[in-house]
């Protein structure tokens, strides 16, 4: 798939502005650490909702035709980017109700607080949860189509919000032991689901170019694509990265997303950071990213069977399972069909 | 009624006639213009409804070259439009035929994503999304003779190798040319439960080189004549 920078940062930012959201509830409702003030819990939820608008401006970025974006909330009976798109309409103003009035009253520990702040967190997991379920539901594209992909998108988000909120805390000098002890818990477990997710698309799929074309008595290759260059299809569906290039991008996110963060806010744990935490959530920002980079580009549309590729980037496929094993690499430019001959 | 295409692939020659038909009905009619980026420079590029691959099937000598031609399915289970966050995608109830309302698109591409069978195109110049109409401004038009109510790929075929009608009709000619000739769904396995059914390649035996009679001297030499020398 296309790995369009508009969708790479849409599901980043507001995945972790959500992600900040809902651990903020969690810390005040358990007086985690003493609960945040009232003025670190407005300044946190300000955050969510920076990041939740960068994530919602961008998404309108890959859209072709923007004028009638506002459409986009009719379908949310049959539609997961509808009910995404509803569900993170409606966070807003309760969010914002939530930071007023927190901000007016200097409350953050009444029946009010806690019952807006709690409202606001559960649209933010259920926002998650669609964001996951729009790559899920397409049955044409194996790597996603998992309850991995939420998964991943719920445990990415939460470890982001807290290692964001750890590191406020650390810069702050606050008490941080058990919201630490939270950031590393979560980015323990995304590495482990991210592992998960990584093993289970290296295995071969079912769909091939025979069963693509019904051609089932022999051995199918593709003589002619019928096009001289590149297709609406094959901009949007051929791109893809070689084994060895996914290795490397799986090494920078596990280096930069999860042990970089997870090193420094254990650092904080004995000596003060100071303005330097502010690197753990940067360095997790960019690792995840590379993450959401590589969730794009991995993904393989059953389309490109008729273009005779095969998932070429599956480092744990077996030769004779590819369609060409044989064939080197393609090259990056299409030959128009008369230089050919 | 389930309106949709048949198509043969024992007699389709390959010579993308339904592809140009189509691409010169459409870019004047419902869904115009089919816009064309560098038409006439070095990366020509644009929207097509209907593409046309050619497969080779079998190892020499009991190969067979495979004309594919290509378009929307018209699927049963449309995920293209259960997706559609705003609603310009449908599938008419009276004839299953499944369309994109221009006026409502937002060009976001997820209908794409969600087509197994690469039958959607973006229009860069209109930001929305194309597809095959089963020309629905050519089939119901009172217009035009009884027999020219077909889509335009169909009238155009030279090689009779597309046929065009209600596949819920069980006596319908393409209903009973798929009984016959074991007419089949491309990718059944992902369940969209398309309604274009595609007719196999006919098994033929191969052509036997063996029992050729040796060539002559004189055809030897202008062999190798032909081998040496240059045009």
């Amino acid at each position: 798939m296309n790995p369009s920078l508009a969708v790479i940062f849409l599901t980043l930012f507001s995945g972790s502005g959500f992600g900040l959201m809902a651990i903020v509830a969690l810390v005040n409702d358990f007086h985690i650490d003493g609960g945040l003030s009232p003025l670190r819990t407005v300044v946190a939820v300000v955050l969510a909702l920076i990041l939740v608008t960068i994530g919602m401006v961008s998404s309108t970025a890959h859209l072709a035709n923007p004028k009638n974006a506002w459409r986009a909330f009719t379908r949310w009976r049959t539609s997961w980017l509808a009910r995404e798109g509803v569900f993170a309409v409606l966070f807003y103003p309760v969010a914002i109700t939530y930071l007023g009035w927190v901000f007016f009253t200097n409350k953050d520990q009444d029946s009010v607080a806690l019952v807006l702040g709690n409202a606001s967190a559960v649209l933010a997991l259920v926002t998650i949860f669609c964001q996951g379920m729009i790559y899920a539901c397409l049955r044409t594209i194996r790597q996603w189509h998992t309850p991995l992909v939420p998964a991943n998108f719920y445990v990415l988000g939460l470890a982001l919000g807290a290692t964001l909120l750890a590191s406020i805390r650390l810069m702050l000098a606050g008490p941080d032991r058990t919201l630490i002890g939270i950031a590393l818990s979560f980015l323990l477990a995304a590495a482990i689901m991210k592992a998960i997710y990584y093993f289970w698309i290296g295995r071969p799929s079912g769909t091939t170019l025979q069963t693509a074309t019904g051609l089932s008595r022999g051995k199918v290759r593709l003589l002619d694509q019928g096009h001289t260059f590149g297709t609406f299809l094959t901009r949007e569906f051929s791109n893809s990265i070689t084994p060895i290039a996914a290795v490397r991008f799986k090494v920078v996110v596990y280096v930069v997303g999860f042990m970089i963060p997870a090193g420094l806010l254990a650092l904080g744990l004995y000596e003060p950071l100071g303005i330097l935490a502010i690197l753990a959530p940067l360095s997790a920002f960019i690792g995840i990213g590379v993450e959401r980079y590589l969730f794009f580009v991995e993904a393989q549309h059953v389309v490109n069977l008729y273009h005779g590729r095969a998932p070429a980037s599956m480092p744990m496929m077996h030769p004779n399972l590819r369609a060409n094993p044989t064939a080197e690499q393609p090259p990056r430019r299409l030959v128009p069909s008369y230089q050919k001959r | 009624m389930r309106l949709g295409l048949v198509i043969d692939l024992d007699t389709c020659v390959g010579c993308h006639a339904c592809a140009t038909a189509c691409k010169e009905w459409n870019a004047s009619s419902i869904t115009a213009p089919l816009t064309d980026y560098d038409p006439y420079g070095q990366e020509p590029s644009g929207v097509w409804f209907n593409r046309v691959r050619h497969y080779e099937v079998g190892e020499y000598p009991n190969n067979k070259t495979i004309n594919f031609p290509m378009s929307c399915m018209h699927c049963e289970n449309a995920e293209c439009v259960t997706v559609c966050p705003t609603g310009a995608s449908y599938k008419r109830p009276e004839d299953g035929i499944v369309l994109v309302d221009q006026d409502k698109c937002m060009g976001c591409n997820y209908c794409s994503w969600a087509c197994p069978y690469g039958a959607r195109e973006l229009d860069h110049e209109s930001g929305t999304m194309k597809k095959c109409t089963l020309c629905v401004d050519r089939i119901y038009d009172q217009e035009l003779p009884v027999e020219e109510r077909q889509p335009a790929c169909v009238l155009a075929c030279p090689a009779h190798a597309r046929l065009f009608g209600d596949l819920d009709d069980a006596e319908s000619t393409v209903s009973r040319t798929v009984r016959d000739r074991g007419g089949y769904a491309l990718m059944p396995e992902l369940n969209y439960n398309p309604t274009n059914q595609y007719l196999p390649p006919r098994v033929r035996p191969a052509i036997a080189t063996n029992d050729l009679a040796r060539p002559s001297l004189a055809r030897k030499v202008k062999e190798w004549v032909n081998r040496v020398v240059e045009r």
